[in-house]
């Protein structure tokens, strides 16, 4: 009976099963393999060894990248700048999405929106070419037409490490402000205008709206927001930190990142076992944050927990 | 009171309009520069309003062969990948949405596990070039970033599942229409507005690629425009190195090295400047189903 039963839901179900297949086989290959691909960080890699065949080292790895001071200068860097992002992001993106939601005038709130949203749409290289128009050292429009007319000495920017924390921070804003703020634009346009009404009725000046009953309804959004990032603190936009600083090694004490590191080490036989070591500690951290953060939104706000 | 606001109005627009010319500025003086001859560039630096237009860089883009090339590299890898990680992701999302399907929980689990864990990039590349051999492959190109993420399941799911009636299945099931003719000519045409969102977001992760170049391609014949301009971007010299080899009589030293390199990042961005007013609406619809789901 019960085989029966089986083999009529294997008869009714079978398409379905072959729909999820290519995208079962894909990640098995994909994102499974790689996972056990993290034993390399216990190995010292050889070619005929292979993945899973190569000598066992122990922490071996560990224990020279903790004894370098890579490990300190790229954690350092990767979560000072996520925080940056993360806390002023949030109020920058508040700020940005409440003007526009406040202006009158729709067609003018429209080309803003549009504007500020095109970044996004840019790929790192091209923000590096912007960049680097801006920056470079004997072209660049900073040094031949504001620095030069004002008198003042050009400025090497790409080996200077004092400018950097500045200008990657703004360049990741310059990007991402517009597609950021328009989750908080969705949210303030479901706020119930009533609300707004009744305070003005009671002589609420618009600052004391904003506090009061703006800020309040974007609450929920806020902290899931934070909290999702927070579980991403240990990742950087690869991009932004080895191709806008052209890669540079007068500067890489402040460039230099988790994701900056697995890659210049990848690319360096020599360096192969630290750079699958800081690889195991990128996935192992941040798999934990993630699960602590997707704890806390649980706790939260339940409806916006990813399981 | 009304006053007050029009002084609170006059201050937005202020400040938008600030936001909007320092997203223009530079932008606007990348396209200038392009169109500056190479002697002003290196006399004046790259200025917003050259002393004179000079099309030479563009002239070198049209007539010679490998940023063309490139160009081609790139279109062919934004919609082969994007049509086929359409299809798989829809496919496996609509899955996940037939009722009572044996397994559907674990399922899933597998596919939400990979958005939490990741064994990172030593062992993905490890594993490309060691196991798959597709270094310097077309492969390298399309696969790796195939189902970049598997938040684009998560949301076409919560699509199929808040707009298909399964009634409309049903009847199409006592009809005697086969699970994939339902899928294909009942579901599909019915998400248009979910397909045209995530097949946008992919495209423009395809378009906009080039850690994979990075990584895994060291041919000529397979750097895309991104990877073409990262090149250059390092070695100012590349395109002049690439064209030996091509064109063996062209005097390099005549090659006007910065402006065409910005002439190449406009053509590298013109596609998104001139399609964006038609995806922006998918675009804005993309970021406010993605940021908390995510």
């Amino acid at each position: 009976m019960k085989k029966k039963n089986m083999l009529k839901q294997v008869k009714r179900y079978w398409p379905f099963y072959l729909m999820a297949l290519p995208a079962c086989v894909y990640f098995f290959i994909n994102n499974y393999i790689p996972m056990g691909g993290l034993i390399l960080a216990f190995e010292k890699y050889t070619v005929s060894g292979g993945i899973f065949g190569s000598e066992k080292v122990g922490l071996n790895n560990f224990k020279f990248l903790f004894q370098s001071s890579d490990a300190w200068i790229m954690t350092r860097n990767t979560i000072l700048y996520n925080l940056a992002f993360i806390v002023f992001g949030t109020i920058i993106s508040i700020l940005v999405a409440y003007l526009l939601h406040e202006l009158k005038h729709e067609m003018s709130r429209k080309v803003y929106q549009t504007v500020i949203l095109f970044p996004g749409l840019l790929s790192i290289i091209i923000i590096s070419y912007l960049a680097n128009a801006l920056l470079a050292g004997d072209t660049g429009y900073i040094n031949m037409h504001i620095l030069a007319p004002l008198g003042l000495e050009p400025v090497s920017f790409y080996s200077e490490q004092k400018w950097w924390p500045f200008i990657l921070i703004f360049i990741h804003f310059w990007q991402m402000t517009g597609s950021n703020c328009i989750l908080y634009l969705a949210n303030m346009s479901a706020i119930d205008p009533g609300l707004y009404e009744a305070a003005n009725l009671d002589g609420a000046n618009r600052f004391r709206c904003f506090v009061n009953i703006t800020l309040p309804c974007l609450v929920p959004t806020i902290v899931t927001l934070t909290i999702l990032s927070v579980g991403k603190i240990f990742n950087s936009d690869f991009g932004l930190f080895y191709q806008v600083p052209m890669n540079s090694g007068a500067i890489i004490d402040v460039t230099q990142t988790i994701d900056t590191y697995v890659y210049r080490g990848l690319m360096n036989t020599a360096n192969m076992g630290m750079s699958a070591a800081a690889c195991f500690y990128q996935s192992v951290v941040g798999f934990c944050l993630v699960m602590i953060t997707n704890a806390l939104v649980r706790k939260f706000s339940r409806e916006n927990a990813m399981f | 009171m009304v006053k007050k606001d029009k002084g609170f109005q006059i201050m937005a627009h202020a400040i938008m309009i600030c936001m909007t010319v320092m997203v223009i500025f530079p932008v606007a003086l990348l396209i200038m520069s392009s169109l500056a001859p190479e002697s002003d560039i290196i006399k004046y630096g790259y200025s917003l309003i050259p002393k004179k237009i000079d099309f030479t860089a563009y002239q070198y883009i049209f007539g010679e062969g490998s940023v063309f090339h490139s160009y081609l590299v790139t279109i062919f890898v934004t919609l082969a990948g994007t049509a086929v990680s359409v299809v798989i992701t829809t496919m496996i999302s609509y899955t996940l949405t037939v009722p009572g399907l044996p397994g559907k929980r674990l399922l899933s689990f597998y596919v939400l596990f990979t958005m939490l864990f990741s064994g990172g990039l030593v062992p993905s590349y490890m594993m490309w070039c060691n196991i798959f051999h597709i270094k310097n492959t077309i492969w390298a190109l399309l696969i790796p970033s195939l189902l970049c993420s598997a938040f684009h399941i998560m949301i076409t799911r919560t699509y199929f599942q808040n707009n298909i009636p399964q009634e409309i299945l049903e009847s199409a099931r006592m009809d005697g229409m086969t699970e994939f003719g339902i899928f294909f000519k009942i579901v599909l045409p019915l998400s248009v507005p979910i397909l045209a969102t995530i097949g946008f977001m992919k495209a423009l992760m395809y378009w906009n690629d080039w850690t994979n170049s990075l990584y895994y391609i060291t041919d000529k014949e397979l750097v895309g425009i991104q990877a073409l301009l990262n090149n250059m971007l390092t070695n100012a010299q590349y395109l002049a190195q690439s064209m030996d080899a091509s064109m063996v009589a062209t005097d390099t030293a005549a090659i006007p090295s910065l402006s065409l390199r910005m002439a190449i990042a406009v053509v590298g961005m013109l596609p998104m400047i001139v399609l964006y007013p038609f995806f922006q609406k998918y675009y804005m619809k993309g970021l406010t189903v993605g940021a908390v789901k995510g």
